[in-house]
């Protein structure tokens, strides 16, 4: 397992003829191995650009990126032979993009929509060309861990969007990477769905004890979830606030209702709700009156 | 129509509301709430066939503009029993599609790489663009003159304009299924560990499939529409050139049949390549 850095990590978008948008100010942050780690903020703070920019996706105007001894991103070079399989060799400091190391689950459409669900999920093993027994194996005990043991040979597009998200997740894990990247994992789902897959991200995380960064819209869900919590602000995108909570090891032996409805649970809520509120009237240009 | 429970005959004719429309209070707007009005389209058909038959027979009309219905009946029973100037009706018929296969063949074949290449690098966008957007407009009939310059009227002539035809409507098609792939999916890909190849062989490939599939529904009824133009200006057999021989000799009654069978193939080319869509590509606007 292996330790994520993100250092000093700034990006500017530069747009012809309009002015520069600078979406990431001197953002730092460090995950050790094993940890879940949310990020909340308000719309277009920068929260997606800073994920790309950890997948390998975006090259960040200032700063790097750095998997253990693997650069993966820094200002103006990224490797447009994208998909070098990381080397475990100590001290590489080749510079990557995207990776196998690390994994991404989208927030919709990432799938592969011609391919069963078992295709999708052995997506990362067939294409290294891993052998086909194993393979078989290792996906139909992931289907099962993610309750999709029995729409294995179905097209993806049949699935609603609650399993198409678990199938997301499955294909993620079949490819063991050190670090998952989740992008609003479960924005598109509805309420009751959700609180479910956000049960089966904790009980994936502490089966597998990923690294994992996620990003959601909701207050709740990013207490649940993260061991960190950290508050981005937006113009320029920066971290706001960062907090260590309790809940993601609370919510693995206790009811989750019971755990979000918890004293320290709500105080944190609110306390983070009004600070955001407070973001997005700044935003609004409004001012927020005295209470 | 206010029927509350029409029959099953009523409902098939459109002259009542199925269980679908039935529910619709708005009607006149909703395209969807209205009836198929078969019975109207009956109506039309036996109308038609009546005013054909009334003008030929009461002799409003001469023969030698529009047959009469019995001179299109026996004609046609000749031309299937003893073909037309010695080829049967099936080698013109399975002549002219041949073409329009081999056109579109030799089309896909060189469109599809190269609307890849366009939408994947830009040395390429940057070579074929100038081309392929002027060449794009003109319509294949307007080649008709510069290919038989060329290449006189032979076989290879005919399939040659055809592959034109075919060749840009597969390149846009093949550059626009490119262009039209979610980047996520590309991402997700590599984040897999996918290598270049990989992602265009498993994502970029079959995302395209849709485009190309439409590319290649398109190009069959284009060439279809040329090879029967560029048959009527040059062949000596083929639909196209049977319909224009016939005119020669003044047999109306055969080009009437030679029309009806371009129209009929054409009809018969959509229908096989959406069946054929629908099986290949039933993922097709999913997800
Ligand atoms: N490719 C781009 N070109 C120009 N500007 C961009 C680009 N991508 C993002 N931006 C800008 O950068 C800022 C941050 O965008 P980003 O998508 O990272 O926000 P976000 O926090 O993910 O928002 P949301 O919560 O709505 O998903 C926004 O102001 C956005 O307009
Ligand atoms: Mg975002």
């Amino acid at each position: 397992m292996k330790r994520l850095v993100i250092k000093d990590v700034s990006m500017t978008f530069t747009v012809p003829g309009d002015a520069p948008i600078r979406a990431l100010h001197e953002v730092s942050l460090e995950l050790q191995p094993g940890e879940i780690m949310t990020i909340l903020g308000p719309s277009g703070c920068g929260k997606t650009t800073l994920l790309n920019i950890v997948a390998g996706f975006l090259a960040p105007t200032e700063g790097e990126v750095r998997l253990e001894d693997n650069r993966i991103t820094s200002p103006g070079e990224i490797s447009t032979v994208a998909s070098v399989r990381p080397k475990s060799k100590p001290h590489d400091t080749r510079i990557m993009g995207p990776g196998a190391d690390r994994g991404m689950v989208f927030q919709k459409g990432a799938l592969f929509e011609w391919m069963t669900v078992e295709k999708n999920v052995s997506f990362g093993p067939d294409m290294a060309k891993k052998p086909r027994a194993e393979t078989r194996q290792a996906v139909a005990h992931l289907l099962k861990t993610v309750g999709l043991q029995d729409f294995a040979t179905k097209p993806v597009y049949q699935l609603s969007g609650g399993m198409q998200q678990r199938v997301a997740l499955a294909r993620c894990l079949a490819n063991d990477p050190d670090v998952i990247l989740m992008d609003e994992p479960l924005g598109a789902l509805d309420a009751l769905t959700r609180e479910k897959m956000q049960g089966l991200i904790l009980k994936l995380w502490k089966e597998t004890r990923k690294t994992i960064i996620l990003i959601t819209h909701s207050v709740e869900e990013a207490l649940f979830l993260g061991e960190r919590l950290v508050v981005m602000a937006p113009r320029p995108g920066r971290i706001e606030k960062e907090y260590r909570l309790p809940f993601a090891d609370r919510g693995m032996e206790d009811d989750p209702r019971h755990v979000k409805t918890s004293p320290d649970f709500t105080m944190y809520r609110e306390e983070i709700l009004s600070m955001i509120w407070g973001m997005e009237e700044e935003i609004m240009g409004r001012a927020k009156e005295p209470a | 129509m206010k029927n509350r429970n029409p029959s099953k005959l009523a409902i098939w004719l459109g002259l009542a509301d199925n269980s679908f429309t039935r529910q619709k209070t708005v009607k006149f707007g909703d395209s969807s709430a209205v009836n198929s009005g078969r019975a109207w389209g009956i109506l039309m058909i036996v109308t038609l066939f009546i005013l054909w038959w009334l003008a030929t027979n009461r002799g409003w009309v001469k023969p030698i503009y529009w047959p009469s219905f019995d001179a299109v009946i026996s004609r046609a029973s000749l031309l299937w029993t003893e073909g037309f100037r010695n080829v049967a009706l099936w080698d013109h018929v399975a002549l002219s599609i041949y073409r329009v296969l081999s056109g579109v063949f030799y089309g896909a074949m060189l469109g599809v790489p190269l609307g890849f290449a366009m939408g994947l690098s830009s040395t390429a966008r940057g070579l074929f663009d100038p081309v392929v957007e002027f060449l794009r407009p003109i319509p294949p009939l307007a080649l008709i003159p510069l290919i038989i310059l060329w290449f006189g009227i032979d076989e290879f002539a005919k399939i040659f304009l055809l592959f034109l035809a075919a060749l840009f409507i597969m390149t846009i098609a093949a550059r626009a299924g490119v262009s039209g792939v979610n980047v996520s999916k590309v991402h997700a890909a590599y984040s897999l560990g996918a290598t270049k190849f990989q992602v265009l062989r498993h994502v970029i490939l079959p995302n395209a499939l849709p485009e190309i599939f439409t590319g290649l529904r398109t190009s069959m009824g284009v060439c279809w529409g040329t090879v029967v133009a560029a048959e009527l200006v040059a062949a000596d057999k083929g639909v196209g050139s049977m319909i224009m021989i016939a005119k020669n000799f003044l047999q109306t009654d055969t080009v009437v049949i030679g029309i009806a069978i371009i129209g009929l193939i054409g009809y018969v080319i959509e229908i096989v390549m959406r069946k054929l869509e629908a099986r290949l590509i039933p993922w097709k606007g999913k997800l």
